[in-house]
Parts: structure tokens; C-alpha cells; sequence
């Protein structure tokens, strides 16, 4: 068991080129009764609108969903950002969306994401980086880590586009570097506890 | 550096009494994100500092406005909903001697000058006013001036294609060094005016009102009043255009109003 004995209650992802691959890989062993949400940004083009959102379905038994506005958020569902709208969690738990201005050139952004669910779910947080060509995430890490959440980074060798996870690295606030296939047996853990 | 509910609620109320913007009902994630970036920008580093200066310093405050009330969007946002409104507005529209449209919310008015054009591609234009409102001064002005940066005018213009759009795009400006201005004949009816969804009241009547992506940055109470305000300010048969991950979900009035295009967000005001 790498963390320790805390009650996680919400897991964030971040990805970026190569996201898909990864994200199926990580998504397709989570039960549909998960106990946890899972929220994700994975930078995206402008359109179509939900074809990130059916692919990643058609590989997986949990429930994934595109965020509604102001949507309440529960327990056993993936949730994706809209594609060009930043993606914010509310201390109520529930999803909030802005078009406020793109940030390194990405909306939605994963340290916009991260900041926000750092604030709203504190210690219980668990945020992971995956492969990505840019440094989108460094924030957002340091954030959960400096509210007392786990954070994770692919391990650079084995990821896609190394850029984004070693940009999270450096940050020198990572608390595992894992393969795809550690962290999918982490994943899997947490649910039993 | 980060702060609790109830200090930013503090601070959005001594906002709120001593200038009388009103940010309280606004969804809070985004708010507190661009205070934290406003206060990073300016070096402060304390949000009960930052209180005591904002309420003594007027300047300050106009420059907090500024910077917190910008959104950035761009022209034919969504080209599905434009190529909506060719379908299934426009014809409406034009049913009317005079019509009068409100952008609420239009930033630095790329979505308006979208309108001005699928109206006067509609042969309406030149009945009709465009009442373009933003609580953002500084976003209005270059609204007005309609002059953009020459690198978006690309995917602008891919935009306008995927809209339904079939004339010369670039008929519409003029390019200059590193940017464009939108021609004049689209500018006349266009009416841009300062106005606080939150705060301020109806104006008029109109037959269309546009208002997209601005309602996601309110709470639940203030959509519904945005909605009433709305709903007080379409004739019968008007049309609502909201932005694609907007609802009327949260008001009151969501019954009064039937879904002209549900996947568009477009809805039209039926009793």
C-alpha cells in the first residue's frame, strides 16, 4: 500500500498527448462501483464535442461523463473537463466551468483543476500526472502537495511524452513515480480500504 | 497561499457595500482564483491586507475590476450554434419591422460582430439594433473599437465556414500591420453600454438575447435572478441563446421558455 491510512475522496488526472492510451489504460480496470470519483482534464481539441468521452466508454465499465455545469459530484463516476472551458471544483463539491483565459495555451487547464480541488477536498486529495508535452500540472501538484494530498507522476521513461510528468517531477513535491500498471494496482487498492 | 469561505465572502461583501459590484452570488472557485492571481500581480500577500487596501484605494479597485472580469472568447464560438441561429433564428427575426437583440455579457464583442454579421447576411441588419452590455469597461472599449489580433482571424475565419458562412470572410475587415478592424456597416446598429447582470435592471425589450458562457461563472440564486431578468426582457416568442454547457436548470421560469435547439442551448419564450 503506498499511501498511507488516509480516506481519499476524490482522485484528479492530468494528461496531455498521448492521454488517451494512458487514460484507457488506467480507466478500463476501474469497477463500476468505484468508490471514489475520478476527475479528469486531458487537453483536447475544440470539437467534436463528446468523442473523447465515447471512446473512453466503449473501453470501460465505469460510468464516464462529460462535467455538467454546477453538477453535483459523485462517488463511481469518471468525470471529463468540456472541451475549451477551464474545469473548477466548488468547496461544495459540486463542478464549476470559466472560459477565463487559456493558460499555456490550454482550456481546459490541469492546474486550474488541481488548484481548486486542493482547496475544496485538502489531505483527501490524490492528483496524478501523466504523459504530456508540456509543463501544464506543476502547479496544480505543488498544490495538492502543499495540502497534504498524495501525488503521483508517471514514470517518465515509460510515458508517451516524458515532458509533462519530469516538468512535475522537478517540482521535487512527487510523492511516487509509478508505471501505468503500478498505479492501476494502487487504483485498485485504495477501493478495498 | 490560499483562504477560507469565509474570508472571501468578508471581502466580497465590504466590496459589495462600498462600491456596489456585486460579486457574493458569483461561483466561488473562480473568483477566488482570480483574486489569488490579482494579489499575486500585485505582490500582496495577505488576503485581510489586501481588504483594508481595496476599500481605501478606488484605483486599485478599478484595476481589480479589470482584471477580474475578463473572459476571452472568440468570433462564431461553437460554429454549431451560429449555423443554429442561420436555421432557425434568423427567419424569425426577420419577421419583425424593428428588432432589437442583447449580447449580455459580450466581453470584447467577437460573438457580437458574429451576430451583426449573420444578420446582415440575413438582409436584417439595417432593421436592427444590437444592444452589446458588459460589466467589463475595459473589455467594452476594445469591443467597440472592433479591432482584433491578425493570428486569430485564421480559425475566426474557419469558424465562420463551419457556421454555414459562404461569402469572403475577409470582406467583413480591413487588415493593418498585426491586426484587423471590422468594417463600419457593421458597427452602426451596435449599441455597446456598461451593465452588471448582477445588479443592474431590465432596459428594454428585445426579440433576441444572447448570453453565453457568463452564467457559469454565477451561483445557482443568481442564475435564476439573471434568468427572471432575462425572461422580463424577451417579448413573447423571443429567442435565449445560452452558451453549450449552460441551462436554464436552475430557474424558476424554465418552464415558460420551450427548446428551440436543445442541443444549441437555444430556447424561445413561449407564455
Amino acid at each position: 500500500m503506498l499511501g498511507e491510512k488516509i480516506k481519499y475522496k476524490a482522485i484528479v488526472i492530468g494528461a496531455s498527448a498521448g492521454g488517451l492510451l494512458a487514460l484507457s489504460t488506467l480507466l478500463e480496470i476501474i469497477p463500476s462501483n468505484y468508490a471514489i470519483p475520478i476527475i479528469i482534464v486531458q487537453h483536447r481539441s475544440k470539437e467534436p464535442r463528446g468523442l473523447l468521452e465515447e471512446i473512453l466508454q466503449s473501453k470501460c465499465n465505469v460510468k464516464i461523463k462529460q462535467v455538467d455545469e454546477k453538477e453535483k459530484i459523485e462517488n463511481g463516476i469518471v468525470y471529463i473537463a468540456p472541451p475549451d472551458y477551464h474545469l473548477l471544483i466548488e468547496n461544495d463539491f459540486t463542478f464549476s466551468l470559466s472560459v477565463d483565459e487559456p493558460i499555456r495555451f490550454s482550456r481546459p487547464s490541469i492546474d486550474v483543476l488541481f488548484e481548486s480541488a486542493a482547496t475544496a477536498y485538502k489531505g483527501n486529495l490524490i492528483g496524478i500526472i501523466l504523459t504530456g508535452t508540456n509543463n501544464d500540472g506543476m502547479l496544480g501538484i505543488q498544490s495538492i502537495a502543499a495540502n497534504n494530498g498524495l501525488t503521483i507522476v508517471q514514470e517518465p521513461e515509460e510515458a508517451r511524452f516524458p515532458t509533462m510528468p519530469l516538468a512535475a517531477i522537478h517540482t521535487k513535491k512527487v510523492k511516487h513515480i509509478l508505471t501505468l500498471a503500478e498505479i492501476q494496482t494502487f487504483l485498485l487498492e485504495i477501493n478495498t480500504d | 497561499m490560499n483562504f477560507e469561505n469565509k474570508e472571501l465572502k468578508d471581502l466580497l461583501e465590504s466590496i459589495r457595500y462600498v462600491y456596489g459590484y456585486d460579486f457574493t452570488d458569483y461561483a466561488e472557485a473562480s473568483v477566488r482564483r482570480r483574486i489569488l492571481h490579482f494579489m499575486a500581480y500585485k505582490k500582496i500577500e495577505a488576503l485581510d491586507e489586501f481588504g483594508k487596501m481595496i476599500v481605501r484605494d478606488e484605483k486599485l479597485f478599478e484595476e481589480f475590476i479589470q482584471v477580474v472580469s475578463v473572459t476571452v472568447t472568440e468570433m462564431f464560438r461553437d460554429p454549431s450554434f451560429y449555423k443554429s441561429l442561420r436555421e432557425n433564428v434568423m427567419k424569425r427575426l426577420a419577421t419583425y419591422p424593428f428588432i432589437k437583440i442583447w449580447v449580455a455579457g459580450c466581453a470584447t464583442g467577437e460573438e457580437v460582430y458574429s451576430i451583426a454579421i449573420l444578420l446582415k447576411e440575413e438582409g436584417i441588419l439595417n432593421r436592427s439594433v444590437i444592444y452589446a452590455t458588459d460589466i467589463n469597461q475595459k473589455s467594452l472599449q476594445i469591443a467597440k473599437e472592433g479591432v482584433y489580433a491578425v493570428e486569430n482571424m485564421k480559425s475566426h475565419t474557419a469558424n465562420y465556414q463551419k457556421a454555414g458562412g459562404i461569402e469572403s470572410f475577409s470582406d467583413y475587415y480591413k487588415a493593418k500591420y498585426n491586426s484587423v478592424m471590422f468594417d463600419k456597416s457593421l458597427k452602426q446598429n451596435i449599441v455597446f453600454s456598461p451593465h452588471n447582470l448582477a445588479v443592474d435592471k431590465s432596459f428594454n425589450e428585445f426579440q433576441f438575447i444572447i448570453c453565453r458562457n457568463v452564467l457559469i461563472y454565477f451561483n445557482q440564486q443568481l442564475q435564476n435572478k439573471v434568468i427572471n431578468l432575462f425572461y422580463e426582457s424577451l417579448c413573447t416568442f423571443g429567442f435565449l441563446g445560452l452558451g453549450s454547457k449552460e441551462s436554464l436548470l436552475f430557474s424558476e421560469k424554465r418552464k415558460k421558455f420551450e427548446e428551440t435547439d436543445r442541443k444549441e442551448k437555444i430556447f424561445i419564450k413561449t407564455e
